[in-house]
Order: C-alpha cells, then sequence, then structure tokens
C-alpha cells in the first residue's frame, strides 16, 4: 500500500495527531464568539470597569482566545509535554522583561513630569519647536 | 533504539528521512520541537514592542485614551475575523495534509492566502488614511482641520497658558488665514505651536495637570507617540503576515505540484505554525490598540 | 554515573578506511561551502571566528598603543571612539559569544552524542552564513567610519550622532540582527539535538558536562536574543524614520532603550562564560585523570547561572536614572548569580585534589581560567554593590573585570578547548613546549595588562577616554606593554597551530585519555562520525583507559571491567 491509497492512514497510522474537523469548527466558533464579546464589552455601559479594569478584560478574553488557537489549531493540546514547556517558560521571561521594565518607568515618572512642568516644549522639543 | 542504518528500505519512509534521524517520528518531532523554539524567539520579538506599549501606556493613559479615536473599531474586528478564518483554513489544510488530501488541502490554502491579502488590503486602508490626515509619528504627526473639527471642543479660549494655535494644530475655530493666530501664551512663551497637543474633552486630564484648576479643555501631550507604537507594533506584524503569506503560497505551490503526503508534510505543518503565530499577536493587538475606552 | 559503577561499555573505533575523514572525503570549495557537515561547518566558524579575533584584536592594539600617552598620540579623539567601539562590538558579537559554541560546539556536540549530526544540518549552515553576512556589515561599518557610540549604542547619541556615511550606525545595527539571528539558530539546533539524538545509556545525567552547558547556553540564547533584535531594529528604525520611542527630544525614554539593551546583553555574558566552564570541566576531569566531583553540583549550577542571569541586567544601569526601588532589587539579586559560579570552581577544585595532575597546555589554560576568573568574578561583587558602584561605573575597573571574565575567561577556556580538541579536529598534535611558551606570554601578558586597570579604575580613571592626567601615564604604559606582550603570544600560538598542520605527529584517536564518546573515533574522525552507534557510558571514569607507547595515545583496557554492548 503506498502513501497515496486513501486507507493508508488509517492501516499505518500518522505523523502527529490528526485534529477531528469538528474540533477545529468548534474552536472556530469559539474564537469568534469570544471576538464579539470582546468587543460588545467596550459598547456596553454598564460594563465599563474603568481604564485600567477594561483593559485587564480585554487582555483576559485575548489569553482565552489565544489559549484556543494554541491548544487546538496548532495541537498543543496533544503534543508532548516539552512543547507546553517551552511556550510557558518564554511567557514567563516575557512576563519578567515587561514587568520589571513597568515598575522602573513607574517608579522614575515623578522625576520626568517635574522636568517637563517647567517648560511644555520640554515634552518633545523636537517636536514641538519647529 | 536500532542503530542508525543506511536507508536501504525502498518504502517512501525512506526518501525524506534524513541520515542522522532513526525514524520519520523523531525527524517530525524534531522539527515540531525547533518550530516551536523559533515561535518562542518571534514571541520575545514582539515582547519588546509590547513592552514598548506597556510602558507608554502605564506612564501616560491619557495618550492612549484619547488616540484611539483615530482608529476603525469595525475595521480592526474585520481583520481579526479574517486572520481568525484563516488559522482556521490552515489548521484543516494540515489536517488534508496528514490525510492524503492534496487538492482539498491546497484549496484551504488558497482560501488562508485570500485571508492574509485582505488583511494585508485593510491595513493598507487603514495606513492610507492616517497618512492622509497626517496622523503619523514624532514629527511627521499633524492635524488636519478636517480631524481636528470632529473632535468635541468646548467654546472660549483655554486658560491653560502657552496654547498658541497654529493652523495645522488641532485649535479653537477656523485658524486665522496667513499669519499666526492672537496668541493667548502668556508673554515669555515663545510661539511655539503645540502641535501634538489637542483639546480634549473635558475630564480627560494627564496626570501631571495640578488637581483643582478648573479648566474647560485638558491638553493632551505628546499624542504622537501613540501613532509611533500603533505604527511599530502594526507594521512589524504586517512584515510577518507577509512573510507568512510568503510561506504559504510556496506550501500551496508544492501541495498542488504533489510533495506531500500523510509520511512527510513537514513543511505544511510548520507554515501553519507560523501562520498561527501571527494569528495570536493580531488577538493580543486588536483589543490593545483598537478596544481602548 | 558515580565512581563506584564499573558498566562501562565503549565500542572499539570501528577503523574507517584508511585515509577517509572528514577532510579528506571530497574536494573542493563547492563541497565546503553547500556543506551539511558539521564538523565542516565547525572548522569553518573557527577560521572565522579567529580572523576576527585578528580584527578585534588589532582594534585593541591599536586602542592601547594611543592610550600610551595622555591626549593625542597617535590618532585624534573621534577616530579613538570608533577604534573602541570597534574593538567592543567586533570582540563581543563576532568573537566572545559565538566563538566557543560555533567552533567548537559545532564539532564537538553530535560526536559528544554519538550522533551523526546536528538535528537541522542546513539550519546550521545557515547560521554560518549568517554570521558571515554580519561580520560583512560590520566590516562595512569600519569603513564608514560612523562607529564612535560605543558598543551599547546608547541613545540618544545613536540617534543624533553626525557621522551618517552609509546611515550612522545602521550597518552595524542590521549587522547585529543578522549575527543574533545566526546565534538564535544555533541555540535552536543544540536544543533539539540534545533532546532528540542521544544515544542508548545516555540519559541527562550521563551528558558529558561541556553539554550542560551547551544546553544551558543554548536556552539563554533562544530567550535573549530576540530582545536584543528587536532593540536594534527599533534603534535602526528611530535613526532612519525618527520614530520615537527612545530619542527623548521626540517624546521617548531613553532608559527604556537600556532596559531592552541589557534584557539581552546581561544573559549574553553567560552565554559567553557557561560553554567555557563547560570546556573547564571536561579538562580538568581529563587531566587529572579523575572523575568530576560533583556532577550533579555542576549540571544544575549551569541551569541556576542561565535563569538567575536573566534577573540581574539593571545592574549595568545603576546610575543611569533607574529607580531606586528597582536599583536595589537588581543589587540584591546580582549577588545571588555568583553562588552558582562557586560551586563550579570549588567543584572543580575538589576534582584536582587528589588527582593524578599533568600540565599539558590544555590543563594550563584551565587553571590560569580558574584564577582569572575567579578575579573577574569577585571583582564583579564589587560592582554589584550600590555604593561602590557609584565609583566605578564607567572605569577601568569595570573594564578590567569584563576583561577578567570574558578574556581570562572565555577566551582562555576557548584556548583551552582548542588544544584540546585540535588532535581531533586536523589529526595532528602540535609542539607541547611551544604551547607552553606561548602560554606564559599570554598568561604573563593578560595579567600585565588588566591588573593595573583594577588600580587605575578604582583611583578615578573613566573608561572610554581618550585623554587622561599624568598621574595614570605609568598604568596605561605598563597595561600596554602587556598587550604587546599578549599579541606576541598570540602570534606564537597560531605559528605553531599552523606548524601543526603541515609538519604535526598525526594524533592517535585519543592522544589525552578521555572517557567522552569523541575519543572513541579516529582522529580526524570519518564523514559519519561513527560506523555504528556507540553506547554511553559514564563521562569522566577513565578506568578502562590505558596509555598507549606505541601510538601515543590512551586506548581501552582489555581486561578492566568492559562488557560487551548488549
Amino acid at each position: 500500500m503506498s502513501a497515496s491509497d486513501p486507507d493508508f492512514v488509517r492501516h499505518h497510522g500518522s505523523l502527529g495527531h490528526i485534529v477531528p474537523l469538528r474540533v477545529l469548527a468548534l474552536t472556530l466558533a469559539g474564537l469568534l464568539l469570544l471576538t464579539v464579546v470582546t468587543v460588545g464589552v467596550t459598547m456596553v455601559p454598564w460594563l465599563d470597569l474603568g481604564p485600567a479594569g477594561n483593559l485587564w478584560i480585554a487582555l483576559l478574553i485575548a489569553t482565552i482566545k489565544a489559549a484556543l488557537v494554541a491548544l487546538y489549531f496548532m495541537h498543543l493540546r496533544y503534543e508532548k509535554p516539552i512543547i507546553s514547556i517551552i511556550l510557558i517558560v518564554t511567557l514567563c521571561f516575557v512576563i519578567l522583561f515587561i514587568g520589571l521594565s513597568m515598575m522602573d518607568s513607574r517608579a522614575y515618572q515623578p522625576s520626568i513630569r517635574a522636568y517637563r512642568a517647567v517648560d511644555p516644549t520640554r515634552y518633545a522639543p523636537d517636536v514641538y519647536n519647529r | 533504539m536500532t542503530a542508525n542504518s543506511p536507508s536501504a528500505s525502498p518504502s517512501t519512509h525512506a526518501q525524506h528521512l534524513a541520515h542522522h534521524f532513526e525514524s520519520p517520528a523523531q525527524q517530525f518531532d524534531a522539527a515540531v520541537q525547533g518550530m516551536w523554539l523559533f515561535l518562542a524567539t518571534e514571541i520575545l520579538l514582539f515582547a519588546g514592542l509590547f513592552c514598548l506599549y506597556a510602558v507608554f501606556r502605564a506612564n501616560n493613559p491619557e495618550i492612549f485614551q484619547h488616540a484611539h479615536h483615530y482608529l476603525s473599531k469595525p475595521l480592526g474586528a474585520l481583520n481579526t475575523v479574517v486572520l481568525l478564518c484563516s488559522s482556521f483554513t490552515v489548521a484543516a489544510a494540515v489536517r488534508c495534509a496528514q490525510l492524503g488530501r492534496s487538492r482539498q488541502s491546497a484549496t484551504l490554502l488558497g482560501l488562508t492566502l485570500a485571508c492574509g491579502l485582505a488583511f494585508l488590503g485593510v491595513k493598507y486602508v487603514e495606513y492610507h488614511h492616517k497618512w492622509k490626515e497626517g496622523l503619523l509619528w514624532g514629527r511627521h504627526f499633524r492635524l488636519t482641520e478636517g480631524e481636528a473639527a470632529t473632535l468635541p471642543s468646548a467654546a472660549g479660549p483655554a486658560t491653560l497658558p502657552a496654547a498658541a494655535p497654529d493652523a495645522t494644530s488641532a485649535s479653537l475655530g477656523p485658524p486665522a488665514a496667513g499669519d499666526s493666530a492672537p496668541s493667548v501664551a502668556s508673554s515669555d512663551e515663545p510661539s511655539a505651536t503645540f502641535r501634538p497637543m489637542v483639546l480634549a474633552p473635558p475630564g480627560l486630564r494627564s496626570p501631571d495637570e495640578p488637581a483643582g484648576v478648573t479648566t474647560p479643555q485638558q491638553q493632551v501631550r505628546n499624542i504622537q507617540t501613540f501613532f509611533a507604537v500603533y505604527f511599530l507594533m502594526t507594521g512589524l506584524h504586517a512584515l510577518h503576515v507577509l512573510v507568512g503569506l510568503g510561506l504559504i503560497a510556496w506550501i500551496t505551490w508544492r501541495t498542488v505540484a504533489g510533495a506531500f503526503s500523510p509520511l512527510y508534510f513537514t513543511p505544511v505543518a510548520m507554515a501553519a505554525l507560523y501562520w498561527h503565530l501571527v494569528d495570536l499577536i493580531w488577538i493580543y493587538l486588536f483589543p490593545l490598540l483598537y478596544l481602548i475606552h | 554515573m558515580s565512581v563506584l559503577n564499573p558498566t562501562i561499555v565503549l565500542d572499539q573505533p570501528a577503523p574507517a578506511p584508511a585515509g577517509v575523514n572528514y577532510l579528506t572525503h571530497t574536494r573542493g570549495l563547492r563541497s565546503w561551502l553547500l556543506t551539511i557537515d558539521h564538523k565542516r561547518i565547525g572548522v569553518m566558524y573557527l577560521v572565522s571566528i579567529l580572523a576576527a579575533f585578528l580584527l578585534g584584536g588589532i582594534f585593541a592594539i591599536l586602542v592601547r598603543t594611543e592610550l600610551l600617552g595622555p591626549a593625542k598620540t597617535i590618532v585624534t579623539a573621534d577616530t579613538y571612539n570608533q577604534f573602541f567601539t570597534l574593538h567592543g562590538a567586533i570582540m563581543i558579537f563576532l568573537v566572545i559569544i559565538p566563538s566557543i559554541p560555533a567552533a567548537l560546539g559545532n564539532f564537538v556536540l553530535p560526536i559528544m552524542l554519538g550522533a551523526k549530526d546536528l538535528a537541522f544540518p542546513r539550519v546550521n549552515l545557515l547560521s554560518y552564513y549568517l554570521y558571515l553576512l554580519g561580520a560583512l556589515l560590520a566590516v562595512v561599518s569600519i569603513v564608514s567610519g560612523s562607529m564612535d557610540t560605543g558598543w551599547t549604542f546608547y541613545p540618544p547619541y545613536a540617534i543624533d550622532s553626525a557621522h551618517a556615511r552609509f546611515g550612522g550606525v545602521i550597518p552595524v545595527l542590521l549587522g547585529v540582527f543578522v549575527l543574533g539571528f545566526s546565534s538564535i539558530l544555533t541555540g535552536l539546533n543544540f536544543i533539539v539535538t540534545i533532546h532528540k539524538l542521544r544515544p542508548p545509556g545516555m540519559g541527562w545525567f550521563r551528558l558529558p558536562l561541556f553539554l550542560w552547558s551547551l544546553y544551558a547556553t543554548s536556552v539563554i540564547q533562544v530567550l535573549a536574543t530576540p530582545v536584543l533584535g528587536v532593540t536594534v531594529l527599533l534603534l535602526i528604525l528611530e535613526r532612519a524614520l525618527r520614530f520615537g520611542v527612545f530619542h527623548p527630544g521626540l517624546g521617548g525614554d531613553p532608559l527604556l532603550y537600556q532596559h531592552f539593551f541589557w534584557f539581552y546583553s546581561h544573559p549574553a555574558v553567560y552565554i559567553m562564560i557557561l560553554p567555557a566552564m563547560g570546556i573547564i570541566s571536561e579538562l580538568v576531569s581529563v587531566f587529572s585523570r579523575k572523575h568530576i566531583f560533583g556532577y550533579h553540583f555542576i549540571a544544575f549550577s549551569s541551569i541556576a547561572i542561565a535563569v538567575f542571569g536573566f534577573f540581574v541586567w539593571g545592574h549595568h544601569m545603576f546610575v543611569s536614572g533607574q529607580s531606586p526601588l528597582v536599583t536595589v532589587l537588581f543589587s540584591l539579586l546580582t549577588y545571588s548569580v555568583s553562588i552558582p559560579s562557586a560551586v563550579k570552581v570549588f567543584n572543580w577544585l575538589a576534582t584536582m585534589h587528589g588527582g593524578s595532575i599533568s600540565l599539558r597546555t590544555p590543563m594550563l589554560y584551565a587553571l590560569a581560567f580558574i584564577f582569572m576568573f575567579g578575579i573577574g568574578g569577585l571583582t564583579g561583587l564589587f560592582l554589584g554593590a550600590l555604593a561602590t558602584d557609584v565609583h566605578l561605573h564607567d572605569t577601568y575597573f569595570v573594564v578590567a573585570h569584563f576583561h577578567y571574565t570574558m578574556m581570562g575567561g572565555t577566551l582562555i577556556a576557548m584556548l583551552g578547548g582548542l588544544h584540546y580538541w585540535w588532535p581531533k579536529i586536523t589529526g595532528r598534535m602540535y609542539n607541547e613546549t611551544w604551547g607552553r611558551v606561548a602560554f606564559v606570554l599570554v598568561f604573563l601578558g593578560f595579567n600585565v595588562t588588566f591588573f593595573p586597570q583594577f588600580i587605575m579604575g578604582s583611583r578615578g580613571m573613566p573608561r572610554r577616554y581618550f585623554n587622561y592626567p599624568p598621574e595614570f601615564t605609568a598604568f596605561h604604559q605598563l597595561s600596554t606593554l602587556g598587550a604587546y606582550l599578549m599579541a606576541i603570544g598570540f602570534v606564537i600560538i597560531a605559528g605553531y597551530l599552523l606548524h601543526s598542520l603541515f609538519r604535526g605527529r598525526p594524533a592517535p584517536g585519543n592522544p589525552w585519555g578521555g572517557a567522552t564518546l569523541e575519543w572513541q573515533c579516529s582522529s580526524p574522525p570519518p564523514p559519519d562520525n561513527f560506523a555504528t552507534q556507540p553506547v554511553a557510558g559514564d563521562p569522566y571514569d577513565f578506568r578502562a583507559l590505558e596509555y598507549d607507547p606505541g601510538s601515543g595515545g590512551y586506548v581501552m583496557r582489555p581486561s578492566a571491567g568492559a562488557r560487551p554492548a548488549s
């Protein structure tokens, strides 16, 4: 039986797990639904949690969508654990990098603001002074 | 594990098996691992841009809360839907390749290409609009009269000093023709024109304005920074979309040429993983840039 | 893998057809330029890296010569700025970072695993060509005369610098971006190879320590280098299109650039030192004829250094305007990173204790490493402490510190590894006497160059300065003298190594008595490394090996505990 035979996979097994079409379709449906939700949340006044709260909701929904893409479209659910480890370790370092940089920049903002408050052109001298 | 032997087997197993691997499964596993490591580096590459976003937004929230007015939510949402669908089609294409259904695989890859091109088309529309309106970064930022007129503005002059209106800055009322408009700046202020500054709706204040000062309008400075971040993030992303489209086009061509089978479809799977990453990044870009409120 | 385990199962080297090895089995330029053989790629890397070392070294000599006297000695201040910038950029990106992984690792890693090649041989070749492209772009920037920012390219000067021929710093930044890609692909290749291509019998805790160190290095390469990539990309766009994310004149944040830059560049120094430490583990064990002491500790310390190395980047920014909160945090974390390094040093010393030490050239370099890296590492603590760093930052103390670690550490280990694996790579033995002579010159020259710089720096001599008060003249002159001594040492090394290629004694398969798998194939190895895949034993158990005066190398002891492979 050659590889181009339609029954080849059924007899010989496949390289890597084959995701059922139903799973792919359901994942897409979930993603589209979540997209509607994430846009809708911005249009409904009583769900307004202020700038910070809205940001975290948006990030949460985005993370769920990303998880769906990664787990089902990218087969993460069916891969060996090492792949998940690679992804998680990467995300940890991303958080470390962004977190510490944010922490530091927020802490030195007062000195920047004090400097800029003296003269408004100091916000961006090359832009304002033309 | 058996010792490595020269590939003497006449089956298609041997065709694509490199000499240093023992089995197609080991080779495919290695390829998947290698590709995920590469995707990890791409995530870290974009992490730099997300860091820029986080730092600027955390320290100057007023810029971001104001500037999103300039972005089109419907177009952003359309792009999101387009990319999600393209992720579905490419995942389905990999599945077809695994099952040996080359024709279906090629069709689905073609659909993915179409979605990707649609995405780039919408991006072009958005960029073109911004270029025309002068909504760019750094010194290139300028608001035309048209944009300025659509922004909410209070009647009367700003009571804050140093708002010297100019023909190309967002200002109150129509600019004086030719000469500089009467300045409400204090006498020691240079006739600087704070172009990237707009007069924002009441209630929107930047952290360093003194509390308790009642002014009808606040001034949001350094809006050009938002557009620097916007163009950097969407630009690098669009570049990756372009590369992804190139990869998918190449895979489509090879599929049509019959290069893949259930025993060897690694390039399809790898290109699909790359495309999914492109989609993943957009999933975060969309709410962060378009859905600020 | 303990000393008590007598089951050493090592295949006898399968005899290759006479004269057929990876160097000779195909000929012609194309067979080299289009090769996917990791050994040939390793050799090409070695040649390129040594050429880059020569170039960076020339700039070093120019820098030191200019500093023989205060004010202008041979060049203007502007040219001097370019000299130290180019010296730094070439040495860091073209020499020290790729040296051990790309030149030695590429060659040795698959053979140490008993494998036929790396997981992705064509990606390996791509890595090499990206390295060449990056090197070419660096050369362009030399010619353009626009590289005067220091190798750290801090904005706003990097953006505003009036040196604008060929776009100012853009060519070298593009070169760095491309080199970053090369580094990432190599790291990725090594990780997948170590995961997937280990032989039977080689679990994680039977890996040679050199491979543990390459693994840890590769993890850093994959995680940190992309951030360098985005940083230089942003800087290029900032300069070319004035985006305004780093330039304060456009509303940007210059300190943010430093966070971005050092998030890579600090882990980068661990990319430099970890493979070096791996080599030392091998050398110390083989040349003491004693099992490595504390194998697990050394293996885990490599991972610990890789991880902790990501937590300390702010210690380059103590006086840049970084907030006090984060400054204190980074200072504390910096101390943690010294602990795993110290663990390694103790284990090496314990390995040597009671061993039968032979002072061959590779071992001399290993001993020098322990001494000089010790100094380099300890002086890092002065810089990690905030109160002292305020005085020492941007002085020659820092310059001496990083030269003791990067040069006295990585380069010395690279030389040790080069001398250790030279017989395997080339099939020739070099002249041992000249090896020792050159070592003495390099060792003495190095210390005469850099030790005075600690003193200078603590007395206030700033780094990157063209001019200086007369009280520092004697130190500078001593330092320059040392540099010339070192240079002579390097020339001698080049001399006898090249000589060995033509007139060296043919090398036996195992000249030093190593127990790792690369010593089980011929010197040089056949194209596919092994005829049949070997089964791995304990890489530090030397009891099965005995010296055979006939061949001048070590062979398997016929009766001592060796069991046929099951």
